[in-house]
């Protein structure tokens, strides 16, 4: 069969899965909807949450960027799991016993104020539109390189893949979907990088490879650590050193603090932790994330080394002179065609050659690193249809879980808590799937017609979330005292701070985005960390300033300290 | 009211606030301190074949989140039990 042919089959059969298990799970009343009737094991939730949080991004790009920049990539491997401890020390426990639906709900509750759950709800849905929009283009990316398929027509099927599960399952549909989505996509993204490893260092798990000394070409230790081997290929080339990098330290400290702090205030991570059954099982299941997410991200820095020198030795030679292009292995040729691997015969001598001086003749696009590593081992036509069916698992599970933010913030926190507070049960629901719906249809469109602007706005997402609704849920827990002018207050310095510093470099004077020009030398990708520390200022000192809140909510602030009594969980 | 008075509840507050500042010091030490602020220093060692800073920004320092939030389960779960406030 050819690769062709099996890669349908296999995307077939994990489709044909998913909707199968989302027809069996689907969703009968709003807390079915919402939380999954706050029932699913922790464990299951740990692997659904890794899966919704791993994005078309992660799964494609994460490890072609690593491998680009180095120790510089660093912030996206800290930031995206440091965010958890965050999550499971500060916030989820506390939620849990709160017993409600959404994180609106937590603050208007909490800061017993309707403006309170306006910015709430404006910020997760912002924040859940800008990823979304990125997610559905992976889906139409994935189809195209490797069904042929045109991207519209990929963007169009994968949109009614996730309109069938996603607003006919609700959010235990999703949850369960998200296992298998898991499995499938961990599956496709550990295959390759475990044989690569093999092959360069004779180690099975990458992890280990990664530190190891490389085989020679008979199989046999060279000597050399793969590490060392790459600082030097690194410097001989006019990069700067693999293991350093070349951000300034302070702004590889924002951006990591930025991305922490921002994971730990996005609703739809946050959301996943109110469908455990009890608080112990919102603590655990934490930790059950991080660790599906770590199997993942503890791999994406080795698979990123291992394609590196792989990457440069098949096009520079063993002895840096340039492979004739006529020899070039068969995946060079494979993904010319794609066009995402250009080659240009600068001195015109046959051979390529890759460099960051003038004498590069190379187009490489970093999502190679991740979409080739099958054909880069030498891997049999099953698996590069199993990176196709992985790449849709991570977008199509992400763009599920952000839908369901997208369609409780409107039908619950919009509808139901604000404008019409009288509606049944079963109307929320066929509202909540009408949000959903409207969601998919504008995902889709961003899908059609990509945004060029959508990698800064995801820097937006993660700031806004940082220095927005971190601070706002952790007083609201640790502290007995902030009042809604403060919460408030924080939240709009905070916002307004952060999008306008990003909006100023990234829209209005990109010309001047460079580290003279910004505030301490942070970059707009890490200024939502000192958009943070804004809010919590300014929180405290209107806090100060007004009135003390009022004795009921000091009472719920008292008993979301505790577990005991979360199981009698607050339907209504 | 769950606990049998507020001395009880602030006992319990005040243990569970020193457990998780303790656990999020190490948890800014490993990635701010070892991955980010000190890689300098810690890159003149080597560990396993890496240099050790940068060892922690890119493996490291997952694994200490992972054992960060298990200890957290296993002693808040002890915290809960002690002063009665478990399901």
């Amino acid at each position: 069969m050819d690769v062709q042919t099996l890669t349908y089959l296999v995307v077939g059969v994990t489709f044909a899965m998913y909707i199968g298990i989302a027809i069996k799970t689907r969703a009968g009343s709003t807390k079915e909807f919402y939380v999954a009737g706050g029932g699913v094991p922790p464990i299951l939730n740990g692997m659904a949450t890794a899966a919704d949080w791993m994005s078309a991004a992660s799964f494609i790009s994460l490890a072609g960027i690593v491998s680009f920049v180095g120790y510089d990539g660093s912030v996206y491997i800290m930031g995206w799991t440091g965010g958890y401890v965050l999550l499971a020390l500060l916030m989820v426990p506390y939620l849990r016993k709160f017993g409600k639906f959404t994180v609106p709900d937590f603050i208007g509750d909490r800061y017993y104020s309707q403006s309170a759950r306006t910015v709430a709800v404006i910020c997760a849905i912002f924040i859940s539109f800008t990823y979304i929009a990125g997610q559905m283009r992976g889906v139409g990316v994935v189809f195209s390189r490797f069904l042929e398929v045109e991207v519209d027509t990929g963007v169009y099927i994968g949109m009614c893949v996730v309109f069938f599960y996603a607003v006919l399952g609700g959010m235990k549909g999703i949850t369960y979907t998200q296992v298998a989505q898991y499995c499938v996509m961990i599956f496709a993204f550990m295959v390759p990088a475990v044989f690569l490893s093999i092959m360069m260092t004779g180690h099975i798990f990458p992890q280990l490879g990664f530190g190891a000394e490389l085989l020679d070409a008979t199989g046999n230790s060279s000597g050399v650590y793969l590490m060392d081997k790459l600082d030097g290929l690194s410097t001989d080339l006019g990069f700067s050193m693999y293991t350093q990098g070349s951000k300034d330290m302070i702004d590889v400290l924002f951006i990591t603090g930025a991305l922490m702090f921002g994971t730990a205030g996005l609703p739809h991570v946050i959301v996943r932790f109110f469908t455990v059954p009890r608080v112990k099982d919102a603590r655990s299941s934490a930790g059950w994330t991080l660790l599906f997410i770590a199997i993942m991200y503890t791999t994406i820095p080795a698979l990123a080394s291992f394609s590196r020198v792989n990457m440069i030795q098949s096009i520079n030679g063993p002895e840096s002179q340039g492979v004739p292009h006529a020899e070039a292995p068969m995946w060079i040729e494979n993904w010319e065609k794609t066009g995402l691997i250009k080659w240009e015969d600068k001195n015109n001598d046959g051979r390529m050659f890759y460099s960051n001086t003038e004498t590069n003749e190379m187009n490489v696009d970093r999502d190679i690193i991740v979409l080739a590593t099958p054909e880069m081992a030498n891997l049999p036509a099953w698996v590069i249809a199993l990176m196709a069916a992985g790449g849709l698992a991570a977008a199509l599970s992400t763009s599920a879980g952000l839908l369901l933010v997208i369609s409780t913030s409107v039908s619950h926190d919009l509808l139901k808590k604000n404008l019409m507070p009288n509606i049944s049960d079963k109307k929320e629901l066929m509202y909540a799937r009408m949000a959903s719906g409207a969601g998919i249809i504008m995902a889709g469109y961003f899908g059609i017609n990509p945004p060029g602007f959508v990698a800064a706005v995801v820097a937006i997402a993660f700031g806004l979330a940082a220095s927005s609704l971190f601070p706002a849920i952790t007083m609201g827990i640790f502290s007995r005292k902030m009042n809604k002018e403060g919460a408030i207050a924080g939240m709009l310095a905070g916002l307004s701070f952060t999008t306008a510093y990003i909006v100023y470099f990234k829209f209005v004077n990109p010309a001047a985005n460079m580290s003279e020009n910004w505030l301490f030398g942070v970059s707009p990708e890490g200024i939502g960390m000192l958009g943070m520390v804004i809010n919590f200022v300014v929180a405290i000192i209107v806090c100060k300033m007004t009135t003390p809140i009022p004795q009921e909510v000091v009472d719920m602030v008292e008993s979301i300290r505790f577990p005991k009594g979360a199981g009698e969980a607050h339907d209504h | 009211m769950s606990f049998e008075d507020a001395e009880k509840a602030k006992g319990y507050w005040n243990e569970n606030l020193k457990l998780v500042i303790k656990l999020l010091a190490i948890w800014a030490f490993v990635s701010f301190g070892c991955g980010v602020l000190l890689v300098d220093i810690l890159n003149q060692f080597s560990f396993m074949g890496f240099k050790l800073g940068f060892w922690f920004a890119q493996q490291g320092s997952i694994y200490v989140f992972l054992i960060l939030i298990f200890v957290y389960v296993k002693k808040s779960n002890t915290l809960d039990k002690k002063y009665g406030v478990d399901e």
